[in-house]
């Protein structure tokens, strides 16, 4: 169990690593920042004093160092444009991002592990096909265009919920659905397959001859066990969801860390999107090692691996 | 009854991937009118199944006037070209490293997972947004960022399906009979998980369609004037609330289209899957 753990640390440290250099790398692709930041109207003077005062004279592995001896302290460094420190930017729209993530994983899951397990209990009748047929059109979703027939139908016509901002809690309804769409489909059909598996064991056999309810046999032992890869993929799919949160973010005008990042491309603000491809892929490895812990937890039979 | 319904769907899938596909080849020869001539006497008309409709368009017209049908299926052919190349791209790239760890196994393959690790915890709209944003939009450049961004389900599957293959009796007999390496890799294990790779391909096409139709309604993918469907989703927001129908005809081909993909891609993993051992 130690030398698991261990080995899935050194792994999540070195992937955080790799990605720190890509984000440094993919900032400085554009050439001279000094030029972008400074804009179409500076003069050679105004480029070089911003070159200067940014310490974008150095040379470009100082600049490296600079930045990575920073932020494993926790200091991803000062914005251009919002002239504030980059952590306190990320620190105040993170709580609204984590809220998207949240209630969006939370739908996800209200609406896949019913629909899989009905699927797998009534395998391969009309339902289980509704079930497939679902989880197929949702694949298929544009999610940012679900936002906007979703703010037309909900928010105009019926004007049951807020089309956007982030005043009280009604707001995440509609940027939840949408981002559980994008995770139902692959945990609906996790479950429903899980449970497939799971019905057809010999436990199951077992606990049918010891003559338990139906109910009892599904959830407390078919379930049990078909959940082990549903939490671990639901893990990995919040990340994916925090990830892909800028989009609806963008639709619904959360003010969250998506929102943040695009804002700072359009405004060639290096230092902010550099830090937010960081701390988006630190989040995510860390669900992905959070996810394998649960699995030994939950499932004995992994922790020798 | 269940192959019945896996038929339909199959043809289905099929039928509208056929429709996209000619749609795009023939784009110039089919539209009505130019989709970039703007007429701004004749905006936001709206589409044959309303009230007040102009015969001459059947799909109605954009906010500058732009005949919606042609701009419709030019974007069709912009999203197919998108989908197609990037999974070239992408699959180049993924097949390439998947195959290799899988084959080698040992040192290579544990490269091989890394990348794949590393790949996953990078957040792929994020990073493509930036690009386009530093380097300005282009469509080469977003060919090009997302075919680096979407190779990890090639390389999943071209690594675990290899490995199977790799100890098979017939790469062995390769082997026996003096093969190298690479005739190997070419002859012997790819035609082999070739299925499984067709796809991994067609989910990917999917996948590269609606992330090139969110980046350019973000505004930071394909460049206007070109008709791309986000890109009409995008400009049509302002105008959603007064005429739905302006968002809803993008965002039903686009659904439709990714719809059609996948369930061409199940069909193919079926056929290919009863095929197998």
């Amino acid at each position: 169990m130690l030398r698991f753990l261990v080995r899935r640390l050194v792994v999540a440290l070195l992937v955080a690593a790799t990605v720190m250099t890509l984000a440094f790398i993919l900032t400085r692709l554009s050439g001279d920042l000094a030029t972008s930041i400074a804009g179409p109207n500076a003069t050679a003077a105004d480029i070089e004093a911003i070159r200067k005062a940014y310490g974008l004279d150095r040379p470009l592995l100082t600049q490296f160092l600079d930045w990575v001896g920073r932020a494993v302290t926790g200091d991803l460094g000062e914005s251009y444009f919002f002239k504030a420190r980059v952590s306190t930017l990320i620190g105040e729209r993170m709580p609204v991002t984590l809220t998207l993530g949240l209630t969006g994983l939370v739908i996800a899951l209200l609406v896949s592990l019913p629909l899989g397990i009905l699927g797998a209990v009534r395998e391969n009748t009309a339902f289980d096909r509704g079930v497939q047929l679902v989880a197929l059109l949702g694949q298929a979703m544009p999610s940012f265009w679900l936002g906007l027939i979703l703010m037309i139908v909900f928010g105009l016509e019926l004007g049951w919920l807020p089309i956007s901002g982030t005043d009280s809690w009604d707001c995440y309804i509609m940027p939840g659905v949408v981002l559980a769409f994008s995770a139902i489909p692959a945990l609906t059909r996790l479950t429903r397959a899980g449970m497939i598996q799971a019905m057809g064991s010999d436990y199951i056999r077992t606990a049918r001859a010891k003559g338990l309810s139906r109910a009892s046999i599904l959830l407390k032992h078919a379930l049990r066990n078909a959940a082990i890869p549903v939490v671990a993929i639901a893990a990995v799919q919040l990340g994916f969801m925090l990830g892909g949160s800028i989009v609806i973010e963008q639709v619904f005008a959360l003010h969250g860390v998506g929102f943040l990042a695009w804002e700072s491309i359009g405004k060639n603000d290096f230092p902010v999107v550099q830090a937010v491809v960081l701390v988006l892929a630190v989040i995510y490895v860390a669900l992905t090692m959070l996810a394998d812990l649960m699995n030994a937890v939950l499932d004995p039979r992994l922790r020798s691996a | 009854m269940k192959r019945g319904f896996r038929n339909i769907a199959t043809w289905l899938g099929a039928a509208i991937v056929g429709i996209a596909a000619f749609c795009a080849l023939f784009a110039p020869f089919l539209v009505p009118h130019d989709p970039f001539a703007q007429d701004l006497g004749k905006r936001l008309l709206v589409p044959f199944w309303m009230a007040g409709a102009d015969p001459q368009h059947l799909l109605g017209t954009d906010q500058l006037g732009r005949d919606y049908l042609s701009r419709l299926i030019w974007g069709c052919r912009i999203s197919m070209l998108i989908g197609v190349t990037v999974s070239i791209v992408s699959g180049l790239i993924g097949i390439t490293i998947g195959v290799l760890g899988g084959f080698l196994g040992g040192r290579v393959d544990d490269a091989v997972l890394f990348a794949i690790t590393t790949r996953l915890s990078i957040p792929v709209v994020l990073v493509a947004l930036a690009v386009v944003g530093l380097l300005g939009s282009s469509m080469t450049l977003l060919v090009i960022t997302l075919g680096l961004l979407l190779w990890d389900r090639f390389a999943v599957v071209a690594r675990s399906t290899t490995m199977q293959v790799r100890n098979l009796d017939f790469v062995a007999a390769a082997w026996c009979a003096g093969c190298s390496r690479f005739r190997i890799l070419t002859r012997e294990v790819l035609p082999n998980i070739a299925s499984h790779l067709v796809v991994v391909a067609t989910l990917e096409i999917a996948l590269a369609i609606l992330l090139e139709a969110a980046l350019s309604f973000l505004g930071l993918g394909v460049p206007p004037p070109l008709p791309s469907w986000g890109l009409m989703i995008a400009e049509a927001k302002d105008y959603m609330f007064f005429s739905p129908w302006v968002i809803m005809v993008p965002g039903v081909a686009l659904f439709v289209l990714v719809l059609g993909i996948n369930l061409l891609g199940d069909g193919l993993r079926d056929l290919f899957g009863a095929r197998q051992p």
